[in-house]
């Protein structure tokens, strides 16, 4: 059951690529497509980081374990949309015209902390299988809490790049503290309660 | 020159298909300029500038008293009143004037100008205004010779304007330009746009149009405008100083802190064209340059 509920939900995590290859199809991106294809897969990478921090809290709070089954998955779909996200602004965005990049990466925070979030996110990506967590033992934890890392990169990327912090930039900086602050206080009780 | 109301101008379906049937002949803009300039003095026109599309133009919006978002401007302003609508023209001038923005357009011949416009984001667009120096308004005001400044004050209206709610900017809107740039023949009071009258997204019932300068220099549904000595400070200045200067000149060699601005993307252009690089003084430097000849423009951004 739990199995085909899985592929199910993989499915919905399409759904962002999606609505993306209708729009090109129906030719209805707007007056700035490249931008949208940017922003659009952006902010779902964010979004995807914050269901990813949302599972060890909801498993918490409802006491069911049920959800750290769909924790991996949705973590990789963070790396998957951060990539195409990568590859709209790199390709579609500056034509590989690596001089710009270059310069954008060194000289300017919000490109620079969000290249950094995504290189941060390539080992998590790299160490996600089952061989993984049993080759790295206690250090697979140590190494997966980057995430916590990337999610204050991304929120800080996308308050950087925007004119102002209303609303959007402002709302998921405030959910991803939410969401880490949550932790704080679960760690706390895990010292207390064993 | 011949006087243009509204009713005269081209409707812009027929504008657009006149061009692409003149594309298609295989005549350059410029051949069509020669028809056109009619409507045109030495300022209007720029030649090989194909218009943004309408569409485009009146949904694409920052205009952040009616929210954050490109469509709030179209989505919330519908209902927006622009009459009656009074603007005064106060301050260091000899005249003082209260007029009302249906007295301006009648006293004034608005007349079609093809500009680029350039917003600070790095996008553009080519939007066909109506309009009229704005020197031609302050000259009625007679500035006195301690005008060394003109602050423009936007509208203030929060039961109208949602975003005005928030503290998104200083409200109302305030921007500035210095005397001489005011009184500079590219710099347009609209009134209109594409032969019609203003939208309401865009800034109706009067608005400024200063091409050289990123689009936020621009202020939109203006009651005020107020000479003065010393240099106004604007809501994006005090917003975040070290980013948006007073001049705020198109300028592909000065960065925002935050983006490059070598570089622009133009609106309506599809999903596989380039961007293209950005000129100074958005390709408004033959006329506008000596305004700031000696003067370091990465000092005074």
């Amino acid at each position: 059951m739990i199995k085909y509920f899985k592929a199910f939900i993989f499915f919905l995590c399409l759904w962002p690529l999606g609505i993306i290859i209708s729009n090109i199809y129906y030719n209805d991106l707007g007056p700035e497509p490249v931008k949208k294809i940017m922003n659009h897969f952006g902010e779902w990478t964010l979004i995807f980081i914050c269901l990813t921090l949302s599972m060890s809290p909801l498993k918490r709070i409802t006491n069911l374990s049920f959800w750290i089954k769909f924790r991996r998955m949705l973590g990789l779909f963070v790396f998957f949309y951060a990539t195409i996200h990568l590859l709209t602004y790199v390709g579609l965005d500056y034509r590989f015209d690596w001089e710009p990049i270059i310069n954008d990466v060194l000289k300017k925070k919000y490109i620079f902390i969000g290249f950094s979030a995504w290189l941060l996110l390539i080992p998590l990506a790299a160490t996600s299988s089952q061989k993984m967590i049993r080759i790295l033992r206690h250090n697979w934890k140590n190494l997966h809490r980057l995430i916590y890392a990337i999610a204050i990169f991304g929120s800080l990327h996308y308050i950087w790049l925007s004119k102002t912090i209303f609303f959007k930039p402002l709302i998921y900086t405030a959910i991803i503290v939410v969401l880490l602050a949550l932790r704080i206080k679960i760690k706390k009780r895990d010292i207390n309660y064993g | 020159m011949k006087k243009i109301s509204f009713s005269e101008i081209t409707p812009e379906k027929i504008y657009l298909k006149r061009r692409d049937f003149i594309k298609k002949l295989g005549l350059s803009t410029s051949s069509l300029m020669i028809g056109q300039n009619f409507l045109n003095n030495a300022y209007a026109s720029t030649n090989n500038l194909e218009p943004t599309e309408y569409r485009y133009i009146s949904t694409y919006n920052n205009y952040y008293e009616f929210g954050t978002r490109k469509s709030d401007p179209v989505e919330k302003s519908q209902n927006f009143k622009t009459e009656p609508w009074n603007i005064k023209i106060d301050g260091e001038v000899e005249n003082k004037i209260n007029i009302s923005a249906l007295e301006i357009n009648n006293m004034f011949e608005s007349e079609e100008r093809i500009y680029r416009l350039r917003c600070v984001e790095g996008w553009s667009m080519v939007i066909p205004w109506m309009g009229f120096s704005l020197s031609k308004l302050l000259e009625k005001a007679k500035p006195n010779n301690k005008a060394k400044f003109v602050e423009f004050i936007s509208v203030y209206d929060p039961a109208q304007m949602p975003g005005q709610k928030y503290p998104i900017l200083q409200w109302p809107y305030r921007e500035g330009l210095r005397i001489d740039e005011a009184m500079h023949p590219l710099t347009t009071l609209v009134t209109g746009l594409y032969g019609k009258k203003l939208p309401n997204q865009n800034g109706a019932p009067l608005r400024l149009i200063v091409p050289w300068k990123y689009g936020f220099k621009s202020a939109k549904a203006i009651v005020n405008i107020k000479l003065v000595e010393k240099m106004p400070t604007s809501s994006w200045m005090r917003s975040s100083p070290r980013e948006y200067g007073f001049y705020s000149n198109v300028n592909p060699n000065v960065d925002h802190p935050r983006w490059s601005q070598a570089s622009e993307r133009v609106i309506g252009s599809g999903i596989l064209s380039e961007r293209i690089p950005t000129q100074m003084f958005n390709g408004y430097g033959d006329e506008v340059a000596d305004l700031y000849s000696g003067m370091d423009l990465k000092k005074y951004f």
